[in-house]
């Protein structure tokens, strides 16, 4: 069955993986009897037995840690972490050994990890609400992937669980279409278009390193990650009716960045403007603008605009949190100004 | 313990000794690359919990390391030519004294964060558990990790798990300047095995065989599946923490001390005794690693440098 949900094609992408290769393994806090957080890993338990669908305490330098030990020696963890802002209890085992074993060991070992979180605001105040991915496209050694359909989700997880390096996976949970186990999650899944692409059931994979040209356009290249992909196809559908036509690019991995697609894009269009959810100081953004700053600086009418949160930690009135995060609006209005 | 097996042993904490010292005369002698974290004094610990370790066998170790990779049987001139930061280095000159590591003798490597290899050991254990039965882990680490958050999650993890792993804690007293007795109230890191559900058990350090004794029963529990145990070993570096570190926060009667105690010449004295070995088979011993340590001196003062580019294939896989 096609899987319509980020969350189904998770999944799916777990199972065909788990059938695939008896080494791969998952580890979490309540991905086993609970299904996780967002249902992922829903009756894995059930299908593939305690001894490869691991309940874990609460300890994310132990999962991580362990996580990484296993994949050393002959195994291939998914491991997920509940809400990306838990990945601070687990920064030493991601940034200095999964990072950096094999480069300091001179090349002698593999370590297949993949380290799965939910990022994005919705409505949980300061520590559940990050989006932490420019951190880690900052540490050598790891590869960062974001998804922002369930196509690209299945087809990217399958990739990155065959990857032989550590790989962060992003996963917004507007995106998930799956209730949450206190069952008010907020989701954003009814109102998407149908970019929000369903995965089939076929084994396919796609490769890291690969952008998406999510809509065609002439006048302006919006770079966006995960959620931010939905929100400017929302302005690019705005600003059709101003006779604007805007050009979407989602990277789908930070790292490897496909930095070719966003040069040719932006030598097309001349203009551009990327909108990501993390905070604008050294941020995604910041990273893609600079690039295009550097190398393609003559082909630009127009400044190179960033819409990323300001720096701020997510307030959790949702009054302030939609003030923060970006909105399709200021993405339209930031267009228009580029081209007025 | 018989004869063939004591002698093997007695050679290895001699050249985990010979390696030490030739290494500070050299850092002495000559510009040598980074720093190091001498093991002197605690020869024992390493040979005597790798003495049941087969190459198959994981383990971690840390900042403090050349002891375990010589116990765990990685070559020394290997060894010494990654000291020198040779591309004939164990790690191709990329890590260095503190990154150690040898896949093929499954040592997983020296480790520059406190307590990092503990949970790293946790997951090599869950990799023997589900794909090599009978295999078994071993994370080394020194009292000052046990303070250390990785600690708790990563034996937590293994006890919980029920994991082939053993957990060696090198007591030596200082966590760098810092007495332990003020990093923490037990006596005994192993007391905290309680808290774990798992086997503790304190061993002198500084004593072959008692290192030996309690070694062996660990890893036979963890071969058997019956899970991990902590074991504290009561020890003493007779260096400074590192390459020239006075160590001005102990006392000489205290050094003094635990010198008396070395752990060569305490085995030596039970070889000579118990086993009836002569003073001839120590010379040649004392010789041959004497004559092995010269020629992995050489080996690594003839190795070429690695190339400026070199580094970047080791960043990804």
């Amino acid at each position: 069955m096609e899987a319509t949900t980020l969350a189904q094609a998770l999944r799916q992408a777990l199972i065909e993986e788990m059938r695939r290769d008896d080494f791969v393994v998952l580890l979490g806090e309540d991905i086993g009897v609970l299904g996780g957080a967002y249902t992922v890993t829903a009756g894995l338990l059930e299908m593939f037995g305690e001894e490869r669908v691991r309940d874990t305490p609460i300890s994310e330098t132990g999962i991580v840690g362990a996580a990484v030990g296993a994949a050393m020696t002959g195994l291939r963890p998914v491991a997920e972490i509940q809400f990306n802002d838990f990945l601070t209890c687990a920064m030493d085992p991601i940034c200095n050994q999964a990072a950096k074993l094999r480069f300091m060991m001179g090349g002698q070992v593999k370590i297949p990890v993949v380290i799965r979180a939910p990022i994005g605001a919705s409505g949980r105040a300061a520590q559940h609400s990050q989006s932490l991915e420019a951190w880690f496209m900052h540490t050598p050694g790891l590869k960062v992937v974001m998804p922002s359909t369930p196509y690209d989700a299945k087809g990217l997880l399958k990739t990155a669980i065959r990857d032989d390096n550590p790989v962060m996976f992003f996963e917004h949970k507007l995106l998930y279409g799956a209730r949450s186990p206190g069952g008010k999650a907020q989701t954003a899944v009814g109102s998407l278009t149908e970019v929000y692409r369903p995965a089939p059931e076929d084994d396919y994979t796609i490769p890291l390193g690969v952008a998406d040209i999510k809509r065609q356009g002439r006048d302006v290249t919006i770079v966006a990650t995960g959620f931010m992909v939905h929100q400017a196809l929302r302005a690019a559908q705005a600003l059709d009716k101003h006779g604007i036509d805007v050009e979407i690019i989602d990277p789908r991995t930070l790292a490897p960045l496909d930095k070719e697609t966003i040069l040719r894009s932006v030598e097309k269009t001349s203009r551009l403007v990327v909108v990501s959810e993390d905070v604008m100081t050294c941020g995604v953004a910041s990273e893609i603008s600079a690039l295009v700053a550097e190398h393609a600086i003559f082909s630009l009418d127009a400044p190179i605009k960033r819409i990323s949160v300001p720096d701020t930690p997510i307030p959790f009135a949702p009054v302030m949190e939609r003030a923060v995060i970006p909105q399709v609006e200021r993405i339209t209005e930031t267009v228009k100004a580029l081209l007025s | 313990m018989e004869k063939t097996l004591a002698l093997t042993l007695y050679r290895q904490m001699v050249q985990i000794r010979r390696f030490e010292e030739e290494l500070f005369r050299l850092f002495l002698k000559r510009p040598m690359p980074g720093s190091m974290h001498q093991y002197i004094g605690q020869e024992a610990v390493a040979v005597g919990v790798c003495a049941h370790l087969a190459k198959e066998d994981y383990v971690t170790s840390t900042h403090r390391g050349h002891g375990h990779c010589i116990a765990k049987g990685v070559e020394i001139k290997a060894i010494m030519a990654e000291m020198f930061a040779k591309k004939t280095g164990c790690c191709k000159g990329m890590g260095g004294s503190m990154h150690i590591a040898d896949f093929g003798v499954g040592m997983l490597g020296a480790n520059a964060i406190v307590g990092a290899g503990i949970p790293i050991a946790t997951g090599a254990g869950w990799s023997c558990k589900a794909r090599y039965p009978g295999r078994v882990s071993v994370a080394f680490f020194g009292e000052g990790a046990a303070n250390e958050g990785a600690f708790h999650e990563g034996i937590n993890l293994a006890a919980v798990w029920r994991l082939p792993v053993v957990f060696v804690c090198e007591n030596n007293l200082y966590n760098f300047s810092v007495h332990y007795k003020k990093t923490m109230l037990l006596d005994n890191v192993a007391d905290r095995a309680a808290a774990y559900g798992i086997p503790g058990q304190v061993v002198d350090g500084m004593d072959l065989l008692a290192v030996y004794g309690g070694a062996g029963e660990a890893i036979k529990r963890a071969r058997q599946g019956d899970g991990p145990t902590l074991l504290e070993c009561k020890t003493y570096r007779f260096m400074g923490h590192s390459r020239f570190e006075p160590a001005g926060y102990r006392s000489k009667e205290e050094v003094e001390a635990w010198k008396k105690r070395d752990p060569i010449p305490m085995f030596r004295e039970w070889l000579l005794k118990s086993l009836l070995a002569s003073e001839a088979e120590f010379e040649e011993i004392d010789n041959a690693v004497t004559k092995e340590i010269e020629a992995a001196v050489a080996f690594a003062e003839q190795s070429p440098d690695p190339e400026p580019d070199d580094y970047a294939p080791y960043i990804f896989a």
